[in-house]
């Protein structure tokens, strides 16, 4: 997944940064409420983090802005104000999860998972398809109930596929999950990536669809 | 507890009593003055009328011209007819016992066995006989009193009648009041709307407008302190939570440079949270001192300089100091002083870019002093803000306490000096201006 924080406190922006990097994810941070919507405008991203006091506004004007242009892009406030009034005026102003600060690191994860998994219209919480179980909260993939290590990106591009079964996926696409702005994207990563998971999950889960990009093949019934 | 209702009741009761019973009275006097005039004149008549036929030589029809009456005044009227000899020629059947007539003729009032008369007397000297008719004074009086009691009467049935339509007439007149307290109670507490005064009385309305006054100004406080709030749970807060993060990233982290790299974040963000405390403890050490203390001759230009050297300068950033500073002095508290300089000093490197420059000036007759930075500003409607606590100007990085003006603002008030912050009209940055206060105004600058 590609997660878009939007977060002032330079010490704080480099954690979520991090530390949303170690769940699995690609993250970018902006620091105020024109950078993130000029970073909306730019990319397609999983799950939106969105502090509430910024130096151009608040994050609630951006949320505001998002959702009467139509983004469902699900959004979870970060917030130091903790009283109920501001719980639900964030929430009614379009929020889908709230956190107030300072808040755990691995809660945070958990809850853009939840909101991601909403999005994506799923309750199981693990991903299955084609005899591949994928758990994004752990970060394992099990084929024919047996463990597959994976790295980061591995898991990444997989989770894409299996997201949507059977669904075509673009190599830019992949890419734009893959590699956040400050990452170098080398040519041909997208293909080393499918090649090593087509040797780890089995050959035929994955299929590349020329011109177009790559699909995980679901048995047919 | 004094209800209007009930106190404007009493009073309009009162009053209309009170005016009843003068009327009574009124009606009393006047009313026995008419009678006691009527009734004489017919006194007066009858004793003429019996005269004549007395003249007339028919005395035994007197008796009988008597009038006679069966309804409580029957007998109103007794007549006597005396000789000059002392000799009762004649009376009337109601007649008392004892002599009505007296020596003189007109009007007199008379006490005959016990019972006041009023009697008219006519002399007749041809023929040698006094005629006098009297009535009963208790009759009059009788007759007023009945009189008087016809009218007061009814006044029993109206006067609680007038009560309640006074007491009814009060409560619909009072009605603005009530909706308006029953609109005020039924609200919420933090219902700070003023309230309509569109259908309330002239009377009324001083009162509406005074309490949507103090509604607006209730408002105004509770917001500014919302905002305080606010901010400081924001300034407080999110250094914790970056502290948090990056531990928790020191922590899952499987590489050491991710762990190294989260550690240095840790130092950095606690040598902010430092500076943090610091200046909240400055600010509440500053706000339980007592205004005023000045026992002591500072020198700004000493102070000014050591403010600065405390202050880490980036590189590329120039400071000019205005000689003129130097050996100005005042009077005051030195480390007040010092806390605004210092705090100022750090709010214009703050905002001034590299190749900027930060210049002190003495006004002149060092009645103050002037800093101006080639910063951004602050935007006019913010300018007020921004010596608030925790308050942050839009568009500026998170890197200081948000505490810097506030300090200087709250040093100053302590020194009764006056610090106004203005944009340059010439050139872009920040005027910071420190008037040191009338006490301070014509402050000789000691040449050394």
């Amino acid at each position: 997944m590609r997660i878009l924080v939007l977060e002032d406190d330079p010490v704080l922006a480099d954690g979520l940064r991090v530390g949303l990097r170690l769940a699995g994810w690609t993250v970018d941070a902006v620091a105020s409420c024109s950078e993130a919507l000029a970073a909306l405008a730019t990319a397609r991203f999983d799950a939106i983090v969105l502090d509430l006091m910024l130096p151009d506004g608040s994050g609630l004007d951006v949320l505001v802005e998002m959702r009467s242009a139509g983004d469902t892009t699900p959004v979870v406030l970060l917030t130091a104000l903790d009283e109920i009034s501001d719980r639900i005026k964030g929430l009614d102003a379009g929020a889908d999860d709230y956190l107030g600060k300072p808040f755990d690191l691995d809660e945070l994860a958990a809850r853009i998972r939840a909101v991601a998994r909403r999005k994506n219209g799923r309750a199981d919480p693990v991903l299955r398809a084609a005899g591949i179980v994928l758990d994004p909260a752990g970060l394992r993939a099990m084929v024919d109930d047996k463990e597959i290590p994976l790295s980061r990106r591995e898991f990444a591009v997989l989770s894409a596929l299996m997201e949507r079964p059977g669904i075509i996926r673009s190599r830019s696409e992949l890419e734009d999950r893959l590699y956040g702005w400050q990452d170098e994207i080398e040519s041909n990563a997208v293909e080393v990536h499918i090649h090593n998971l087509r040797t780890k999950v089995g050959r035929s889960k994955i299929e590349t669809v020329r011109g177009l990009g790559y699909r995980l093949r679901v048995p047919s019934p | 507890m004094t209800s209007l209702r009930r106190r404007l009741f009493v009073l309009l009761t009162a009053a209309t009593g009170a005016l009843w019973l003068c009327a009574v009275v009124w009606i009393y006097v006047g009313s026995r003055i008419e009678l006691e005039r009527a009734l004489d004149t017919r006194l007066q008549e009858a004793a003429r009328m019996v005269h004549s036929l007395v003249a007339s030589g028919n005395v035994s029809a007197v008796a009988a011209a008597t009038p006679f009456q069966e309804d409580g005044y029957e007998r109103q009227l007794s007549c006597q007819i005396w000789s000059f000899d002392g000799r009762l020629v004649a009376q009337s059947s109601g007649a008392p016992e004892g002599s009505l007539a007296q020596a003189e003729e007109g009007f007199a009032d008379r006490d005959i066995g016990g019972e006041g008369w009023r009697v008219y007397t006519i002399v007749d000297a041809n023929k040698g006989v006094r005629v006098a008719v009297g009535d009963r004074i208790g009759l009059r009086t009788r007759l007023v009193r009945d009189l008087v009691l016809g009218l007061i009467a009814p006044a029993l049935f109206i006067v609680p009648l007038l009560g309640a339509l006074i007491w009814l007439g009060l409560g619909r007149g009072l009605s603005p009041l009530n909706r308006i307290a029953g609109e005020i109670a039924a609200r919420d507490g933090d219902d700070m709307r003023p309230i309509a005064d569109a259908d309330t009385p002239s009377e009324v309305k001083p009162l509406l407008r005074a309490l949507n006054g103090l509604f607006g100004k209730v408002e105004t406080a509770r917001r500014h302190e919302r905002d305080i709030t606010a901010f400081a749970a924001h300034e407080l807060r999110t250094p914790l939570a970056g502290l948090k993060t990056q531990a928790q990233v020191a922590l899952a982290a499987k590489d050491d440079l991710t762990r190294v790299s989260a550690l240095q974040q840790i130092v950095t963000s606690v040598d902010r949270a430092t500076r943090l405390t610091r200046q909240l403890l400055t600010l509440a050490k500053l706000d339980a001192m007592p205004p005023s203390r000045q026992h002591e001759t500072i020198d700004v230009g000493a102070v000014l300089q050591e403010a600065i050297d405390a202050c880490k300068v980036p590189d590329g950033i120039q400071i000019k100091i205005d000689p003129a500073l130097r050996g100005v002095r005042v009077r005051g508290d030195r480390e007040c002083l010092y806390l605004i300089l210092r705090n100022l000093h750090e709010n214009a490197i703050a905002h001034t870019a590299a190749n900027g420059a930060i210049t002190w000036r003495g006004l002149a007759d060092s009645g103050g002093l002037m800093l101006e930075d080639e910063g951004p500003g602050i935007a006019e409607d913010e300018l007020s803000l921004v010596t608030q606590r925790f308050y942050r100007a839009r568009g500026t990085t998170s890197a200081g306490t948000g505490l810097g003006l506030a300090i200087a603002s709250v040093a100053a008030d302590k020194l009764n000096m006056q610090l106004a912050l203005s944009n340059r009209e010439n050139h872009r940055g920040l005027r910071c201006t420190l008037l040191f206060g009338p006490r301070f105004a014509g402050a000789v600058p000691a040449r050394s």
